[in-house]
């Protein structure tokens, strides 16, 4: 049986009070994730339970209970708290997906502070902009990503700390650089939790948009009741499970469903820090008796590149409910998935702003594959006509996915850009920015963005990031960057580019720019084809018409192009 | 291009392994420092990895070949890129 029952039942007389029933929150109260995950589940008697099982890319494996982790956030909360971090000071996580992050993640909201996690794969550039932004006070990090940081130190005058977790001390360290070894220090069994209410900022994540920089979306500690029902009801977490959520926490699904999720319901989860390899991911399932996954399309479909014969291989028949994310989850791979692991994977939509699942297949209802199920209970979600944002009545017709605002787990802000959070809100829906239909049952399926931003293996990756880093590459004088599709990825960068006088384009040259991409942005926004252009191609007022070379890409209609720019 | 020994190829890869995706000065890397499990190189960096190969040892990927797994290490790459070349 699943936690959730009957859709239908549940969507008739949903409030959100049902949740924080469950989680004995009432309203006005003191309400802090980083308690709620760790101190709130041993009080529940479950101390001892594992909460953390990590398997390292090297095969070390470490297993720590409800009481470790409670322990753990207490003494890195404590150490901060010396440090002179307040409440709403922002620390960063920029660290692999080792136990001291999960640890950090838990003392950092349990005194009031906000984490801001960042992706390890950002380059210099990348890592500055959001840090910049955010005007961070200090960052808890490895030593192995000290180069980039020190790059950028200089630039960074609100950066007070950079706590490095595992410091060798037979090296120097450079200003503002402390060593920080969670294994050296006392641990601190009792430290009250800063008194956060419902709307004290907690998470703090950095997404990409269309144009600008990216944006930092703020969470407060009360999205934990849609995190809490969601996980509970779409993950269908239960107490034996065996949890494996893949995403990496310096994206929202790792925060929200790789933590805050599970852990607010004293479940299990296991975390794998190594690349990607099917094989390794079998093992990893077989070895855990892994019951939950919830992974993304792109290492769906890269398992289905892997070969159906692999799978026999392992014993996966621990895997009792399987759900994705990220991008739209093909039909391809939901059949596939069937045959092979004789479950479904479960697509499920929502965003960084979001904070939780929007849109889902749940448990027990009817899966048609390729479509990404219903929205939430207490979730409206609808899509809008283009151009009058009213809700399209008539099944089929595509529109834009929107939401009314009101749920838990909805961003509070964009950090210090109140215009970019106001436009994101229209007649009082709140708008996603991407393209569905819905059908005469009520399923929403997805079109596609309502923008140029690309998602690129789940990932948002902004054209405009990419062009302006491609200028500062010495040979480029003009760039435009649009998605193309890929089988794994679903899309991947494409940069068009012309060059300054006096250069000419070669193999060498191409493989040069994508890799000085990949160091000051990520891996994510490195072009994975460059074209050498004469000239891109633009409106009369000077605009990059990326609508263009984007129809070119995949095929299109290129539209009308009475705005293109003459020679 | 010049025909290169298995030494000379396997030391060519390293050396661009290195310069290119091991910004952590201290980390030791040998031909058998697991590279795509570690972490060093993601699944997006491996496209840039296999341009510089395809490129520099003329030959050609089938993406079917172009697994983690094969470029897990630099002796793992220098096998792959063997059995193109073939």
């Amino acid at each position: 049986m699943s936690n959730i029952g009957s859709y239908e039942e549940k969507v008739k007389d949903f409030e959100w009070s049902a949740a924080e029933e469950f989680l004995e929150y009432k309203d006005g109260e003191i309400i802090n994730i980083g308690w709620y995950c760790s101190d709130r589940i041993c009080l529940k008697g479950k101390a001892d339970k594992i909460a953390l099982k990590y398997e390292g890319f090297d095969g070390v494996e470490k297993k720590f209970t409800f009481n470790d982790i409670r322990l753990n956030g207490n003494t890195i909360g404590t150490f901060l708290r010396h440090l002179g971090i307040r409440n709403e000071d922002r620390v960063c996580l920029f660290m692999d997906r080792i136990p001291e992050l999960y640890f950090s993640f838990l003392g950092i909201l349990k005194i009031g502070a906000i984490v801001q996690p960042l992706f390890s794969a950002f380059g210099d550039e990348s890592l500055f902009v959001r840090l910049e932004n955010a005007q961070t006070r200090a960052m808890i990090t490895q030593r192995k990503y000290l180069t980039r940081i020190r790059k950028i130190i200089d630039k960074l005058p609100y950066l007070e700390f950079i706590i490095i977790i595992d410091h060798d001390d037979k090296k120097q360290l450079s200003k503002k650089e402390i060593q920080f070894s969670l294994e050296k220090t006392p641990q601190v069994n009792e430290m009250a939790a800063f008194p956060t209410r419902a709307e004290s900022p907690s998470v703090l994540h950095y997404t990409s948009g269309t144009s600008g920089q990216p944006k930092g979306v703020l969470h407060v500690h009360y999205s934990l009741i849609s995190q809490y029902i969601t996980a509970k009801w779409v993950l269908d977490l239960q107490e034996n499970d065996n949890y494996w959520c893949t995403a990496d926490p310096g994206w929202v699904t790792g925060t929200s469903y790789g933590i805050i999720g599970p852990w607010s319901m004293g479940i299990t989860q296991c975390i794998l820090d190594a690349g990607f390899s099917a094989q390794a991911w079998y093992k990893f399932i077989e070895k855990n008796q892994v019951s939950m996954w919830y992974s993304s399309p792109t290492a769906i479909r890269s398992l289905m590149k892997a070969g159906d014969d692999l799978v026999k291989n392992f014993d996966l028949s621990s895997l009792r409910h399987l759900a994705s994310v990220g991008e739209p989850l093909n039909s391809e791979a939901v059949i596939w998935s069937e045959r092979v692991f004789g479950k479904p994977f479960h697509d499920t939509f929502w965003q960084t702003e979001t904070g939780s699942i929007m849109i889902s297949n749940f448990p027990g209802m009817k899966i048609k594959p390729g479509s990404m199920g219903k929205p939430f209970p207490g979730i409206a979600g609808v899509v809008l006509d283009p151009v009058s944002f009213e809700p399209l009545k008539e099944p089929g017709k595509t529109g834009l996915i929107a939401f009314r605002p009101g749920w838990p787990a909805m961003m509070r802000s964009y950090w210090s850009n109140q215009l970019k959070y106001n436009e994101k809100f229209v007649n009082g829906w709140y708008l996603t920015g991407d393209k569905a239909s819905v059908d005469n049952e009520g399923y929403f399926w997805f079109i596609g963005r309502d923008d140029d931003v690309i998602n690129t293996g789940g990932h948002l990756v902004s054209p405009f990031e990419v062009e302006s880093a491609l200028l500062e590459y010495p040979a480029v004088a003009e760039s435009a960057v649009v998605s193309k599709p890929d089988d794994i990825n679903m899309e991947v960068v494409k940069a068009f580019v012309t060059l300054k006088p006096g250069h000419i384009p070669d193999q060498d040259m191409e493989l040069d720019i994508m890799n000085f991409i990949r160091k000051k942005l990520s891996s994510l926004a490195m072009p994975q084809e460059i074209e050498f252009m004469d000239k891109i191609p633009k409106t009369r007022s000077g605009k990059i018409m990326r609508r263009l070379l984007h129809a070119r890409e995949w095929g299109e209609e290129i539209g009308d192009i009475s705005t293109l720019e003459n020679d | 291009m010049e025909k290169m020994d298995l030494e000379e190829m396997k030391d060519l890869v390293l050396k661009y392994v290195i310069k290119e995706y091991m910004e952590d000065e201290e980390a030791e890397v040998t031909n058998d420092t697991p590279l795509i499990s570690s972490g060093y190189v993601d699944s997006f960096s491996m496209v840039s990895l296999l341009v510089f190969l395809e490129r520099k040892f003329s030959i050609k990927i089938p993406p079917s070949k172009a697994t983690p797994e094969a470029f897990d290490s630099v002796n793992k790459i220098v096998a792959l890129v063997n059995q193109c070349m073939s």
